[in-house]
């Protein structure tokens, strides 16, 4: 019996493995000029999903031909883990308007992504819209596997009521340099206006140094990527004084080590937060609140300082049997008209070249997000370099090590994590 | 028995006809053919994918997508365990398993023998007991991060006596906090295989006991502890199992594994590496040197449990 049980289990076993072997073969899509009825995933938050469905309900009104439908990127730990099992099963929409950048280069790899520029004027109208800094969306082939579509920059809100509570001038907290902002956190804390000064997550999913390490790093260093020409640039004087700089704030107890179990910054349990122009809607109503750029070790002024772009993507994917149709759908969805529709819907700003130019009157009647649009025009992205998200979660790692738990030095941390995002960018 | 007799009277030349292949209950093979079917398009065919791709440069590609995927031996083993992130999670959940498993087996057996007792109010005891297996572990996570986290409802009974750092950020404590809470959320499950057994151990041997004056005590380990062997091992067994698959609690108790990556357990790293970032070849490799470290745990627990 128990042979037969073994030889049982084998023979499955051999079946899984050659059916395994058959793999995923190759073939590619001419669909690059065929028109038709188009599916696409919006992000899930009410405000998007408000403008996508308007933008669908335009575009459906002069293209009765070329429906599109609309739905919520299905549920999922992360969005990228959905799209990412949707390429390999092969039934991916024609376009998602939440790609991530840092995801961008696994998605290229699995052959999910159609490239813009195979398309008849493709390159021209990403680089005309965006402007000089479409150039950091390109992919490491010169392509343009996504459209720079709305950048959130990364500003620092702070709580005006809790500010005054703790003794600090509301209308203009000292928040310039790593000493004032420190000086600044402490006041908060031992006057116990907050139980924090500020309270990035600490947990170790691989995003989460956009929102602490990667903003101000960019500001210290006036706009480098974490990784430029195939090479971590952060074990360097700019990434230690960041490092260093954040490493006190957890020592001293002026950002707590454990996530918040609920929104901090709402219940008034931290005087700030790392924040984009979403908090305007977020917070506006129920925080008196104030902004101010991240931020460097030596206070620059706000108009030198780069942030972090927190930037999310259109994506053209290649199960697309329409692609005609979705190119031309992303052309609308990104015009001016759209563009203005998204800002004035969901306060994010569109990646366009001017963008306070082309939306004067919108900043005109919205002054409070004049600030983030003066911010979006420097802005820095994660690098567009193989194995990203690998990078980030290894970088995570150590800086959680140094930073956050104080278990190694700061030095051997950055050392460490810049020779091993090295080491993967320069793989395939 | 009948199976034997008609064996022996059918002789040997019987025995290679297909019908006397098929026993004396081909109908049999009928009904148990959908599990069959179920094990090998669940268990068998990812097993042996996941075997196949751990021997492979394997990544997941579109439908059509032009993907070379070349044999590399032990390639991605040799990544796995030269990773010492690898070998941490493999350290984490042996000490998860130290003590969830024997904790598991100790509470669930006293209480069994207890709730086997209990006249009154007897299902509403076991149901309560039960209702943390079958609620989902995002709502007790939640539960317990309440009870846990620095300014917690444990901290302030506590008080000055708190561990510092707090328990889910504490290296030495995440680790044990996750394997309390697994062993209180599977308890009603274990407790409900022992009450099973225990309906097998006869009474007689309790009151030969009694008469010969033992105690609750020595009842319990002389006639209850050996009596329901048999569940021991499969609580120990399957207890390892889930516990060797531990995901949910260092996910979302321990934000990921923290802190600085003292509770990641090894399925937690393989759905970094293979989910989040694209190399499910490492992630199999890794997934596959837990089921064979399971599968000898598991046969060492059985020769020992069962061979006493």
């Amino acid at each position: 019996m128990k042979k037969n049980v073994l030889a049982v289990t084998l023979t499955m076993l051999t079946i899984g493995v050659t059916a395994a072997c058959g793999g995923d073969s190759g073939g590619s899509s001419d669909a690059q000029t065929a028109t038709g009825p188009i599916d696409i995933w919006l992000s899930n938050n009410p405000e998007e999903i408000a403008w996508g469905n308007a933008m669908v309900e335009a575009w459906n009104a002069e293209n009765p031909n070329e429906e599109v439908t609309a739905q919520e990127i299905p549920a999922g730990k992360t969005s990228e883990e959905v799209i990412g099992a949707a390429i390999t099963a092969g039934n991916a929409p024609c376009l998602v308007f939440n790609t991530s950048p840092a995801a961008v280069p696994q998605f290229q790899k699995q052959g999910g992504l159609v490239a813009l520029d195979s398309f008849e004027g493709g390159t021209d109208y990403v680089e005309s819209r965006t402007g000089d800094s479409a150039t950091q969306y390109q992919s490491p082939d010169g392509q343009y596997y996504q459209i720079p579509w709305k950048t959130n920059p990364v500003m620092i809100f702070y709580n005006k009521d809790l500010m005054k509570e703790a003794g600090i001038d509301p209308e203009n907290p000292p928040l310039a340099t790593y000493d004032e902002f420190l000086a600044t956190s402490r006041k908060v804390v031992e006057s116990g206006a907050a139980q924090a000064a500020i309270w990035p997550s600490p947990s170790s999913e691989f995003f989460q140094s956009w929102f602490d390490f990667y903003p101000l790093y960019v500001a210290e260093t006036g706009g480098t990527q974490l990784i430029e020409d195939g090479e971590a640039t952060f074990d360097s004087d700019a990434g230690k004084l960041v490092a260093d700089f954040w490493a006190t704030m957890y020592a001293e107890g002026l950002a707590p080590k454990e996530s918040s179990t609920d929104d901090a910054f709402a219940e008034g349990k931290s005087a700030m937060s790392v924040v984009g122009p979403w908090a305007i809607a977020v917070y506006g109503e129920d925080v008196n609140w104030g902004v101010a750029p991240v931020p460097t070790s030596t206070g620059m002024s706000p108009e030198e300082i780069y942030t972090f772009s927190d930037a999310k993507n259109i994506g053209l994917y290649s199960a697309c049997d329409n692609q005609g149709t979705a190119w031309e759908v992303l052309k609308f969805a990104t015009s001016e008209e759209q563009d203005g529709m998204l800002l004035e819907t969901t306060g994010q700003m569109p990646l366009r070249a001017d963008l306070k130019g082309t939306f004067s009157d919108y900043f005109t009647e919205n002054p409070e997000y004049e600030v983030f649009a003066e911010q979006a025009s420097r802005t820095v992205e994660v690098p567009n370099v193989p194995n990203s998200i690998a990078i980030w979660q290894e970088f995570r790692d150590q800086y959680s090590s140094a930073v956050i738990f104080g278990k190694t030095s700061v030095d051997e941390a950055l050392s460490a994590a810049a020779e091993k995002a090295t080491e993967l960018a320069g793989q395939s | 028995m009948s199976e034997t007799t008609t064996a022996e009277k059918a002789g040997p030349a019987a025995s290679r006809r297909p019908a006397a292949r098929l026993g004396s209950q081909p109908l049999g093979i009928l009904f148990a053919a959908p599990y069959a079917v179920f094990l090998a398009a669940v268990f068998a065919y990812p097993l042996g994918l996941a075997v196949w791709i751990s021997f492979h440069d394997y990544f997941f590609a579109a439908p059509g997508a032009q993907v070379d995927r070349p044999f590399v031996g032990f390639e991605n083993y040799t990544a796995v365990l030269s990773d010492p992130e690898v070998r941490k999670s493999f350290l984490n959940v042996f000490e998860f398993l130290v003590i969830n498993v024997p904790l598991t087996v100790v509470l669930s057996l006293v209480l069994a023998a207890a709730l086997n007792t209990v006249v009154r109010a007897r299902t509403f005891l076991r149901v309560s007991y039960y209702i943390p297996y079958v609620t989902a572990s995002v709502a007790l996570v939640a539960v317990w991060l309440f009870l846990f986290k620095e300014d917690g409802m444990v901290n302030q009974i506590m008080g000055s006596f708190g561990p510092n750092p707090s328990w889910l950020v504490n290296s030495t404590l995440a680790m044990p906090v996750i394997a309390v809470f697994v062993t209180w959320k599977q308890l009603g499950f274990f407790i409900l295989l022992y009450l099973a057994a225990l309906q097998n151990v006869q009474k007689e041997l309790y009151e030969a006991a009694s008469i010969d004056g033992a105690g609750w005590f020595r009842s319990f380990r002389n006639v209850t502890v050996p009596g329901v062997r048999p569940a021991t091992t499969l609580v120990v067994i399957l207890a390892t199992i889930t516990g060797a698959n531990l995901f949910t609690e260092p996910y979302l108790l321990t934000n990921g594994g923290g802190p600085n990556g003292a509770s990641t357990s090894p399925v937690f790293v393989m759905y970094q590496k293979g989910i989040e970032q694209g190399t499910p070849d490492v992630a199999a490799a890794i997934g596959v040197i837990l089921v064979v470290i399971v599968l000898i745990i598991a046969l060492i627990s059985r020769r020992i449990l069962e061979d006493d």
